[in-house]
């Protein structure tokens, strides 16, 4: 049985392009290999999405899932490892080869790790990558953030409530973060901004116990009982580098009508190239990505 | 799935023979949510492996003694020792391997 759409990710794009899908009445298989709703899933409560102000993004993901699976959507939990192009292309996964007539891959985009001897091991251990989630285990505790950004900005803020002491560990004299972040932070008095430095070592066997920093070219010593680290996100496109065409970060090279170089394959959500990645441009971009599909579809 | 709290861990968790999972939770967590179903199934097929939840907001003294600093975080036990843990959501097959060749 050949399908007419399988989309790689259950996250917002990939879902949301099962449902334009199926609304057309083609037949679609989404493949995922966690759980669905993507990265939303980790946000307490959704604040700029349309019409939906307030809702957790388990209870967003939900909906969406519920919503593609009572339109007839197949949704399978198998990890894809490979898509072979061809008039049909076939997908392979941890468990079963499927055949389709067109891809949508929605792979999204995972968080980037400092690359440091222990980091993996000390993940819930003391290393976390999302404050709003794990912030709770650290009152009045010592902490400290890594990065530059929004993200990290935010977090140190949440966590300058809950922690006894915040550092801010930044590779840069100045943050790349918006300005108003950046004065709520400089008002903290229990947050200390480490500019010029990187973290260099992670100590802890059991539990992280602190960290070495090497600041301007000279090493300090900081003693922490958390360190959250928001250096940006990757996408993880590298099994498709034989099918579609990836730019010098790894994200799939395709326009606003999300239609890559390979004929019948598509992209949508996070891992493609664009500036904005919010929920609703994953949501846009699924509708987009079908919507193309289908009109291939139909001219086959 | 058998809800356990600080008042009965002991009786229910330290001292049962043979496998336990214990799952760290918060109603607040949506990977917690999403990991629930994936446990209940487990539970059903793993019939000689007893599965319990722990919520960390009420129960904040388990939570630090098992070291609990990002949750949903799976603990699994035998005789009352840790043998293993994992971070973060997991499917299926990522527990079913934690299970794996660890049967009392």
């Amino acid at each position: 049985m050949t399908y007419d759409m399988v989309v790689i990710g259950a996250g917002i794009a990939g879902l949301t392009a099962a449902i334009y899908g199926r609304r057309a009445n083609k037949k679609i298989l989404v493949l995922e290999s966690r759980t669905y709703g993507g990265q939303i899933v980790s946000t307490k409560s959704i604040e700029n999405y349309p019409a939906a102000m307030g809702i957790s993004g388990f209870e967003f993901a939900t909906k969406i899932y519920e919503q593609a699976v009572s339109l007839g959507v197949e949704i399978k939990f198998e990890n894809v490892m490979e898509v072979i192009d061809g008039t049909e292309k076939q997908i392979k996964t941890n468990q079963n080869v499927y055949l389709a007539k067109t891809v949508v891959i929605a792979t999204g985009s995972k968080n980037r790790t400092m690359g440091l001897a222990n980091e993996e091991k000390l993940i819930g251990k003391g290393i976390s990558y999302c404050a709003t989630c794990d912030g709770a285990f650290f009152k009045n505790k010592i902490v400290a953030v890594v990065g530059g950004g929004n993200t990290a900005l935010g977090d140190a803020l949440y966590l300058s409530d809950l922690a006894q002491k915040v550092y801010m560990i930044h590779r840069r004299e100045q943050f790349s973060g918006e300005a108003a972040l950046v004065e709520q932070i400089q008002a903290r008095s229990n947050v200390e901004i480490i500019p010029n430095a990187q973290v260099v070592e992670l100590w802890g066997e059991k539990q992280l116990t602190g960290v070495k920093i090497s600041q301007n070219g000279v090493e300090k010593q900081l003693i922490v009982d958390g360190l959250f680290v928001a250096v940006g996100r990757v996408p993880e496109n590298e099994k498709f580098a034989n099918l579609v065409e990836l730019d010098q970060h790894g994200y799939i090279i395709a326009d606003e009508s999300c239609q890559t170089g390979t004929v019948g394959i598509f992209v949508a959500g996070d891992c493609r190239t664009k500036t904005v990645r919010q929920l609703v441009t994953a949501a846009g971009d699924g509708a987009v990505a079908a919507t193309n599909a289908i009109k291939y579809l139909n001219q086959l | 799935m058998q809800i356990v709290d600080e008042n009965n861990f002991e009786s229910e968790v330290i001292n049962q023979k043979g496998l336990v999972v214990v799952d760290f939770n918060a109603d607040w967590c949506g990977p917690c949510q999403m990991l629930k179903p994936v446990l209940e199934q487990l539970a059903n097929e793993e019939k000689a492996v007893k599965f319990v939840s722990v919520n960390v907001d009420q129960n904040q003294g388990l939570a630090r003694e098992y070291g609990v600093m990002s949750i949903p975080c799976v603990v699994l036990l035998r005789d009352g020792q840790e043998l293993t843990r994992n971070v973060g959501f997991a499917p299926k097959s990522v527990l079913q391997d934690l299970l794996k060749g660890k049967q009392a």
